[in-house]
């Protein structure tokens, strides 16, 4: 495998928009996206938590419109491509092509890994749009490598260019990643990619990549300091050094992502330190997406329920990315019988 | 004592889960008789049960079932919209009312809780989205009291549930229950989500309402909404709150689940039986009409 070409896709001011309540300024986009940009990144993605059209009171509305961030980041790069997540049922076609006349040239449409057959039609246009198109199978530990299989062939019949393992609450386990990661290899013509992307919640983020890398996998979603949903990503930093102590080519200069990390995101960006504590570990064991943790938070203060007992009964029940509004329901049920 | 009405003779176009469903409900409808159920399918299950059941039943298609069943007064379309085109036509020429059970949207939105009564002479009616017909009963209750500057919805469905219908339409899906929350529920701007929930046992449907009001007084708003509610449980035995209101910052959250009558759908799949169920009240509303007139 020595001198493998691996794909590198930071998802700080995607992923880690989670961690602020969707608040980041074009300045501070645009501040990241060069860096990386600079760094030797493939692509930088861009945009709302939820993805294109997750202005809402579900999720959040944000400072900034995508469209905005989207040309913020796009002023910028001189190499790196933007990317954007389109969530089907949340996001439209109508969204993806703002989107992609703001800049963004790569799309993740992100669906529950079981259900892929609803992002078909945003798939098709993205490829009429001449973008890249990026199927994100999400929630991959509820379902076996064979059922990840049998829909990932069907983003694939659609369009889709590569399809990626989204570990959305960190709860996948290293034998997991390989045999999802092996099916989908089996499964996808050579030419479709396999990315994969963590979470931290159980701190197996870059081990459960190097694990998928090690089955075949070539695009390896990251964030600058590990900010995101939960306990974070895959973090851009350790990741980088250990795929090159592995022999592997990032493209990506260390000590540049090294240097962002911790003059700009931490200082600036992060609201506080990403931790695996009683809340975020929970995530991952429960098996309930990262991007709950604030709105769980919340809801326990607002219902005065112990935000961990609710987590563990949103995995009892499990709620698959998206439900946020199920966070509500279960801390009004729980205040009801306390 | 009042004379023996005739009942309203009603013909199913589909005979899919929808379809077949809705043949259940119709047998034990009280003012509605069925005429047949066509379909395009010779080995589908829901034709045969219909023949099983001494009904007329036909894999002819709709023109089929129109040409040799007599004296159809209504028809449910529970087919697909490009279908439901060609359907209207047919049905317009006749003179037999539609009722629109696909995406089509080529008549007016209908929310029995909302608007039947005034859209009842249309003749070709259409019931949006299980997303519309679960929500919108609630923006118009909320907006009857006070202004709506924003309307929010979230559908959370089982995934065994969903037909082809929606998965391959899922823009569609979100665009017309939210134009929707406007036209038929009154608010000023709004937004519809949908999820699909793969757990399995299958989850029955929620849905979640967000109405901006402002400082409206809550205690009327309360109130507007429970008595809607017990208007759409009517029609909908599975349609309830399972949570009182909630407030904050203006906002106001609605929390409803909608369990399946269980007639041929299961019980999850309460987004299929809203549809069914809201059909049969419209077709249930116009017999009564019928004779008044």
């Amino acid at each position: 495998m020595s001198g493998q070409r691996i794909k590198i896709i930071d998802t700080t001011v995607r992923d880690g928009s989670h961690s602020v309540a969707h608040r980041f300024s074009p300045e501070q986009v645009a501040k990241v996206a060069a860096a990386l940009d600079h760094a030797g990144v493939w692509a930088v993605a861009v945009g709302h938590g939820d993805g294109l059209g997750g202005a809402s009171r579900q999720y959040g509305f944000p400072a900034h419109p995508d469209a905005e961030l989207i040309a913020a980041a796009a002023g910028v790069m001189e190499n790196a491509r933007i990317a954007t997540a389109l969530l089907p049922g949340i996001g439209t076609k109508e969204d993806l092509r703002a989107a992609h006349e703001a800049g963004a040239t790569v799309v993740r449409v992100s669906t529950v890994c079981t259900e892929a057959d609803i992002g078909v039609q945003h798939i098709g246009l993205a490829r009429e749009l001449g973008m890249a198109a990026h199927s994100h199978l999400n929630m991959a530990h509820i379902a076996t490598p064979e059922r990840i299989a049998e829909n990932a062939r069907i983003v694939v019949d659609a369009g889709g260019e590569a399809v990626y393992l989204v570990d959305s609450a960190g709860a996948l386990m290293r034998d997991d990643v390989r045999a999802a990661v092996k099916a989908l290899r089996e499964a996808l013509p050579a030419e479709v990619e396999i990315g994969i992307h963590e979470h931290n919640n159980l701190s197996l983020a870059v081990s459960n990549s190097v694990a998928a890398i090690e089955e075949g996998a070539t695009i390896i979603d990251v964030t600058l300091a590990g900010m995101g949903a939960g306990a974070g990503n895959c973090q851009a930093e350790p990741l980088i050094a250990v795929l090159d102590r592995l022999g592997y080519e990032t493209g990506v200069d260390l000590l540049g992502v090294q240097d962002i990390a911790d003059d700009f995101v931490r200082p600036e960006l992060m609201p506080g330190p990403i931790v695996i504590d009683r809340l975020t570990g929970t995530l991952g064991y429960a098996g309930v997406p990262a991007s709950f943790l604030l709105h769980a938070i919340r809801a326990g203060e607002r219902f005065e329920v112990d935000p961990r007992e609710l987590i563990l009964e949103l995995g009892r029940r499990k709620a698959v990315v998206g439900q946020e509004d199920m966070i509500i329901d279960v801390a009004a049920a729980l205040a009801r019988d306390a | 004592m009042e004379a023996e009405r005739p009942p309203l003779r009603v013909g199913i176009a589909g005979s899919g889960n929808i379809g077949t469903d809705l043949m259940l409900k119709v047998e034990r409808a009280k003012g509605l008789a069925l005429a047949g159920v066509a379909g395009i399918d010779p080995d589908s299950d829901g034709l045969a049960l219909a023949a099983r059941r001494g009904h007329y039943a036909t894999p002819g298609g709709l023109a089929t079932m129109l040409d040799q069943v007599d004296g159809v007064d209504l028809v449910f379309d529970a087919t697909s919209a490009r279908a439901h085109a060609e359907h209207a036509r047919l049905l317009a020429e006749r003179d037999v009312k539609s009722v629109d059970l696909t995406p089509a949207a080529l008549g007016p939105a209908v929310i029995p809780a909302v608007n039947l009564r005034e859209r009842l002479g249309e003749p070709d009616v259409n019931l949006v989205t299980c997303g519309a017909q679960a929500t919108v009963p609630i923006i118009a209750a909320i907006a009857d009291t006070a202004p709506v500057s924003y309307a929010e919805i979230v559908s959370t469905i089982s995934a065994r549930s969903a037909g082809p219908g929606t998965r391959q339409n899922i823009d569609e899906f979100t665009q017309t229950t939210a134009r929707a929350l406007q036209t038929v529920g009154g608010a000023e701007r709004s937004k519809a989500i949908i999820l699909l929930n793969p757990a399995d046992p299958p989850i029955v449907m929620r849905n979640t309402v967000f109405a901006d009001v402002g400082g409206a007084d809550l205690d009327e708003i309360t109130a507007a909404v429970e008595a809607r509610v017990a208007e759409v449980s009517a029609y909908v035995p599975g349609y309830r709150l399972t949570a009182p209101l909630l407030v904050k910052d203006g906002t106001v959250t609605v929390l409803l689940e909608v369990t399946g009558a269980g007639d041929y759908l299961p019980e999850y799949a309460g987004n299929l039986d809203i549809m069914t169920s809201a059909a049969i009240r419209v077709a249930q509303q116009f017999a009564e009409t019928e004779v008044a007139a």
